[in-house]
């Protein structure tokens, strides 16, 4: 093991260090997971506390700027350090799994997007103690320019997501590459998991939505600290163009939080309908289409700004034709219950729930594309109520469901399934009592993002109703945390493929080896386990040859670091960025001459 | 034995159902008869958007009984059983092309009465339209009525007068971030963004002696919540006289209070901030209080208009509205005036009726 002069060695695979310094994609899933998880349940104290202050008219629980900076964290945590890496869980976890393969195409990029998604979300976390971001997660200018909000919390957001959207750019071009270049002999495209498609879109999506974002913060954070204007009208500079750029990235943005969990639906409800998934190639197509198609409608968040009549009826349009990959998928899934033989485990009623809690927010989606309806629904409680069931009855569902289904594969063990039923009726129940009401508070006129209203509006009931809901919901979390320790003291029972399922990953043990699979598998069919069961072919015997995976690096955790001095700069002072960019530049020369093994 | 625990499950839900059903249709009853409802028609636009709304809703409430009966129907009836071998179906292109085609049909249903109400809520002014200006301000807001030149001849704040039946043509303008405009009854709404001409056009079509209640709809800091506005509608000729009165210039106080009160106002820092026509009083940064006393609230909406209220408003203004940026005039907090002052004060602006 040569060593360059002024590098670093490779360092042991044992201990906490095994786990800093891991490349392998299984070790950056579970912290990936954990991680995201412990964020999950910041935003939902995030969330608890908002309701607690709308639970009564006149509420006294958080003052006005606290509600705010909750408000905008809430969001900020959900989205960007809670749901979409909770899905980047799924997809480091699994995809090397499900395509046959050992490892992704860079294990240390790998490596290396997880560290730094850390440093992102730690320094965001952390603007509690400063100033929080209180602008919304959407930070219009000019309320997020530095004459109407001066303090730090819009630089924290600025730098925050610059550093979490490096780190989804390096995930999504590492799974672009794994996904396209390293699939078991056999595995054709039409014959991937719908899963892994789905990653494969939003990992697409992610490499051209960064981008325009990327512009956007850049151009505020100048505009906030070194007097450029691109955003101030006064000085020619134009707010809209903000919105713009964040919506050509936010849109697409929601298909990255939904896809994943549409992947994972796709792939439980066949395992325990016990038939193929209805119709596979309609659903990969509809995926490609919906992420082809939202590259179109991003204006139609600013259907109330002023946009022309003609803007407006075009973005409405191709909204509306949205509609139509979703139904087929929605019916598809439909299709593949039909004829079934159902096992209802807790993996399977949250995928069946959420066919039905996602319509709901599919459904509202096409209500308010449609500009006039969207005239009295924008920025009122009934896009509170879309969202959220976009986002928790569609992408947190799905991914329990996937979390009960892969629990198995990823520990050796089973979640508790009495616990876990619990766990599902209380969340379904509560997630419904918490956004199904808020419906109502914006048919009758509540806008959103107040952390007050009169009681004359009538508003109190409804609202103290879904605070009802959040506090379930809350609970159904609980009972889930014990659920997840409870099974983690049981012994290791699980065997390669518990529930009978047709993918690649059930084809080695559970957990599986460092290397995956004893023997690279082959592929003769879309389903490819039932395949060889039906056809009673057996595993081929590992050969006992040597089979070399990438040894662990300091270099990722280094590099991680350094990216994240780099954006304290403009917090503290611009010393810092240079020594980060030191470090940076450091850890790429000795990454480049790491050896090999 | 897991299913038939869930099948009791789906069966305790099926009796919950009407009760479900029960409670959706409370609610949307709520939504229709709260005092900012959407769900209120009062004017034109809100009319147009209640065209294709209609539509949507019914395909919407269609389409989801659809999917909930198939799924739990499904869920049911296909579950495991003793000697039940799950069929293996792979897909069935003539059903796939059927509800492809149907959300095709569905979204044409919606987007043609969509675009026609996008044109009716489009459409210029006519020119008989009355004028108006509504500039949004953290966190009230600024109304001004032109005449045919665009010259200004009155200026008001937080409460909107109209007349029924006549076309509002309100120009949006905003002082510093984006508001929104949003009178759910009446219509919906446009964002006022700093360089960029807005504007809606909207007809009253009820008069009524309530106001019909607005709010802003775009975050725009700490007191977006606290940023109301009313709006009153009237019969034509009630609208000209009360457009005529507020024309005058202030009212002379009568009582020794009153004018004990305006004396100290003129000496005070208020005159920086407000106009009060016909005094020396001519500040441009606050609400015009010409006519103050004839409103029905203050703080744009979020206080009852008495004296009281007026008296703890000037004592701390931030107490009622975070963020406010009138100044405390309360000894003290931190002003310049003793209790008694404000109590005149408060007399006094309750006059300017």
């Amino acid at each position: 093991m040569a060593t360059v002069a002024g590098t670093l060695a490779r360092p042991a695979n044992v201990g906490v260090w095994s786990w800093v310094t891991t490349v392998d994609h299984k070790r950056i899933g579970v912290l990936y997971g954990i991680t995201a998880f412990s964020f999950l349940l910041w935003g939902g104290v995030q969330a608890l506390l908002i309701r607690t202050q709308l639970a009564v008219p006149n509420g006294t629980v958080i003052d006005a700027e606290r509600f705010n900076q909750l408000f905008t964290m809430h969001a900020l945590t959900m989205i960007f350090l809670a749901v979409m890496p909770l899905g980047a869980a799924f997809f480091n976890f699994l995809t090397p799994l499900m395509i046959g393969a050992r490892d992704v195409a860079f294990p240390r990029l790998n490596a290396l997007s997880y560290w730094v998604y850390l440093g992102g979300g730690l320094l965001l976390t952390s603007s509690f103690f400063w100033d929080a971001p209180s602008a919304g997660w959407f930070n219009y200018t000019p309320l997020s320019n530095e004459t109407y909000t001066a303090d730090m919390g819009i630089d924290f957001y600025v730098v925050g997501l610059l550093i979490l959207g490096t780190s989804s750019l390096m995930a999504a071009l590492n799974f672009c590459v794994t996904i396209i270049n390293m699939r078991a002999p056999g595995l054709t495209m039409m014959r991937l998991p719908v899963f892994v498609w789905m990653t494969l879109i939003i990992s697409f999506l992610l490499v051209l939505a960064l981008p325009p974002l990327t512009v956007g913060l850049i151009q505020l954070l100048f505009d906030r600290n070194w007097e450029t204007n691109f955003f101030v009208a006064e000085q020619g500079g134009d707010p809209i163009l903000w919105q713009h750029l964040f919506w050509v990235f936010g849109h697409p943005e929601v298909y990255i939080l939904i896809l994943p969990a549409m992947g994972i639906v796709s792939e439980v409800l066949p395992v325990f309908s016990r038939k193929p998934l209805f119709g596979y190639p309609a659903v990969v197509f509809a995926g490609v289409a919906i992420a082809f198609l939202g590259w179109a409608v991003w204006a139609h968040h600013m259907f109330t700004t002023g946009m022309g009549t003609v803007p407006r009826t075009v973005f409405a349009a191709n909204t509306m034709v949205i509609a139509v990959p979703t139904g087929i998928k929605i019916f598809n899934w439909i299709g593949t219950l039909y004829g079934g033989s159902i096992r209802f485990n807790t993996a399977m009623l949250f995928s069946v729930a959420f066919i039905v809690t996602f319509t709901i927010g599919g459904i509202s989606g096409v209500m308010h594309a449609s500009p006039p309806v969207d005239s009295q629904h924008q920025d009122s409680y009934f896009v509170v109520a879309h969202i959220h069931y976009v986002l928790f009855g569609g992408a947190v569902m799905g991914i329990f469901s996937g979390i009960y289904y892969w629990f198995p594969k990823m520990t050796g063990r089973f979640l508790g399934e009495g616990l876990g039923k619990m766990h599902f009726w209380l969340m379904f129940i509560g997630l419904n009592m918490t956004f199904f009401p808020m419906h109502f508070l914006g048919l009758a006129g509540m806008p959103r993002r107040i952390y007050t209203y009169d009681q004359g509006l009538d508003w109190g009931f409804w609202n103290m109703f879904a605070t009802i809901g959040s506090f379930v919901i809350g609970i159904s979390i609980i009972v889930f945390v014990w659920n997840f320790f409870r099974s983690m003291q049981q012994p290791k029972t699980a065997p390669d493929n518990p529930w009978d399922a047709a993918t690649l990953e059930w084809a080695t043990s559970s957990p599986p080896p460092e290397h995956d699979f004893d023997v690279v598998p082959t592929v003769r069919a879309r389903d490819p386990l039932w395949h060889d069961r039906d056809h009673n072919i057996e595993r081929p015997e590992p050969t006992g040859e040597h089979i070399h995976m990438p040894p662990p690096s300091y270099y990722p955790i280094l590099m991680a670091s350094g990216v994240l001095l780099m954006g304290l700069g403009p917090l503290s002072h611009l010393a810092l960025t240079a020594l980060g960019a030191v470090v940076v530049v450091y850890s790429i020369w000795g990454w480049a001459l790491e050896p090999t093994d | 034995m897991r299913a038939t625990r869930l099948g009791l499950t789906f069966r305790r839900g099926r009796r919950l159902l009407p009760i479900v059903a029960l409670v959706l249709l409370i609610g949307l009853f709520a939504g229709c008869g709260a005092p900012q409802s959407t769900t209120e028609i009062a004017g034109d636009y809100n009319d147009a958007v209640w065209g294709p709304y209609r539509m949507v809703l019914i395909l919407a409430g269609v389409v989801f009984v659809v999917v909930l009966v198939l799924t739990l129907g499904f869920s049911i009836w296909f579950r495991e059983r003793p000697g039940r071998v799950a069929q293996q179906i792979h897909g069935n292109t003539r059903l796939e092309v059927i509800w492809t085609l149907i959300p095709v049909a569905i979204v044409a249903m919606i987007a043609i009465p969509t675009f026609d109400a996008l044109f009716k809520i489009s459409d210029d002014p006519p020119a008989d339209a009355l004028k108006i200006e509504a500039i949004g301000h953290q966190w009230w807001f600024e109304f001004r009525y032109l005449d045919d030149n665009g010259e200004t001849i009155l200026t008001t704040a937080n409460e909107l007068h109209l007349p029924e039946g006549r076309a509002a043509a309100v120009a949006l303008r905003t002082e510093d971030v984006i508001h929104s405009f949003w009178v759910p009854a009446i219509a919906g709404k446009v964002d006022m963004v700093p360089g960029h001409d807005n504007n809606i056009t909207f007809t009253p079509t009820k008069a009524r002696p309530e106001p019909y209640l607005g709010q802003c709809a775009e975050l725009c800091g700490l007191s977006h919540a606290n940023m109301r506005f009313r709006v009153f509608v009237h019969a034509p000729d009630d609208f000209d006289s009360w457009l005529e009165d507020q024309q005058q210039e202030a009212a002379t106080p009568t009582g020794d209070l009153a004018a004990q009160g305006e004396e100290i106002f003129l000496q005070s820092a208020c005159i920086g901030c407000h106009t009060v026509r016909g005094t020396s009083a001519q500040g441009v940064i606050g609400p015009d209080l010409t006519h103050v006393g004839s409103r029905t609230t203050i703080a744009s909406g979020v206080l009852e208009n008495n004296a009281a209220n007026l008296e703890r408003w000037i004592h701390n203004s931030v107490d009622v509205k975070p963020g406010s940026k009138m100044p405390p005039q309360g000894a003290s907090a931190g002003g310049a005036l003793t209790d008694d002052q404000i109590e005149a004060i408060s007399a006094y602006l309750l006059s300017l009726r």
